[in-house]
């Protein structure tokens, strides 16, 4: 059945408190889960106060902060800082989103900081995307074609056809929508998200592609695919404005074309 | 501990080749369910203010007992396409996955079943 409590190890519990330097005027708070494997204790969250005068714009740079200045401990990824590379991907005040491209002032008060819902935690907030990478490897990312490509040339594609590919090819699969979606929660072991969905799409979309019939085959599936009931938290919380929800019901819609149409 | 990679755990069993036809039907049922739902308010309202002459009367025109024996059909298929659903989402469990929908199949086709008869014990017996 699926598991609407936290198991006894995973409640979490009150961690320590960072105050701010004495002189600090413009503080702000930060929660954020900590967890470490290496001990048997509970997750537990943690408070940082945080001088924003000597701290830059972004959630991101508020965590850097704390890594640098105050509690080398608290783990995370981070690359590319400007929303290209999707690793730093967290919840944040309860919505999936990238730390990087989050100012600290479009939040009110506090800043709760969790890693990704319900993914196994490394630790602290490095959730573990083996499956989610898996499910992306799965739907074969890359051109699938008999035709030789010209000898001389790329294969080439109209501007009509290239643009089918926008709001698509733009997915920096930081895994927000697909932990944002309640049916992913449940059944991610067969049901593929989706960010999967939405890159899927992608190749099904792309003229250049011969595959589509096979790759239609393998998504039609009461689970990889029919799990979407269009909740569409996907599309709310994409924190590159993109929309899975609609991928998913544009694949839906080939599907009916292939069988009806 | 397991050894197998995780892509072979994604691939699981390979794809059921199946849900579009399960996906579109609850999606038409819902549709002909409103003209049909309509009908079968107005009937429940004149059940109330009228007696069982009066009510063989209205289902011997074609018209009304067909929306009705549609109105079943379509409200028991669309029911049971529906709990299908949730039970996939929620029940884990493969074998009482497989006993709880089919369970629910059986239910809804005899519920289908048991207001069809009702309807032409009506229509043909009075």
């Amino acid at each position: 059945m699926a598991e609407f409590t936290l198991p006894k190890n995973s409640v979490l519990t009150e961690g320590k408190t960072f105050k701010a330097s004495a002189g600090a005027t413009h503080v702000r708070r930060f929660e954020v889960y900590r967890w470490d494997p290496d001990t048997d204790e509970n997750p537990r969250i943690d408070s940082y106060e945080l001088d924003m005068d000597s701290c830059g714009p972004m959630v991101l740079d508020a965590i850097l902060k704390i890594k640098n200045e105050i509690d080398s401990t608290l783990t995370f990824r981070r690359s590319c800082r400007e929303g290209v590379c999707g690793s730093c991907a967290m919840t944040i005040n309860g919505k999936n989103t990238l730390a990087c491209t989050k100012a600290i002032d479009s939040y009110p008060d506090t800043i709760k900081i969790f890693p990704l819902p319900h993914m196994q935690v490394i630790k602290d907030l490095v959730p573990d995307m083996t499956h989610f990478y898996a499910q992306y490897a799965s739907i074969k990312p890359w051109i699938e074609t008999q035709t030789p490509a010209p000898a001389d040339s790329e294969r080439l594609q109209s501007k009509e056809d290239r643009e089918k590919l926008d709001g698509l090819y733009d997915c920096v699969l930081c895994a927000c929508c697909s932990t944002s979606c309640p049916s992913y929660w449940w059944n991610s072991e067969r049901y593929l998200g989706p960010a999967v969905l939405l890159q899927a799409y992608r190749w099904l979309v792309d003229s250049r592609d011969e595959n589509t019939g096979a790759r239609l085959d393998d998504l039609e599936d009461p689970f990889k695919l029919y799990r979407c009931h269009t909740i569409m938290n996907c599309t709310d919380t994409c924190p590159k404005g993109l929309n899975p929800a609609k991928a998913i019901a544009e694949t839906k819609k080939l599907l009916l074309q292939r069988q009806q149409g | 501990m397991h050894y197998r990679s995780a892509l072979a755990r994604v691939h699981g069993l390979g794809s059921a080749k199946s849900g579009t036809s399960h996906w579109w039907m609850q999606r038409v049922t819902a549709v002909a369910l409103i003209p049909l739902s309509f009908i079968i308010i107005h009937f429940i309202n004149t059940c109330f203010e009228t007696n069982f002459q009066q009510i063989s009367e209205w289902f011997a025109s074609p018209l009304n007992s067909a929306s009705m024996i549609a109105w079943i059909i379509a409200v028991f298929y669309h029911s049971a396409l529906g709990l299908q659903v949730v039970i996939e989402d929620y029940v884990a469990h493969e074998g009482s996955k497989i006993i709880l929908i089919w369970s629910c199949n059986l239910f809804f086709s005899f519920l289908a079943l048991l207001a069809s008869v009702a309807v032409f014990r009506i229509i043909l017996i009075g």
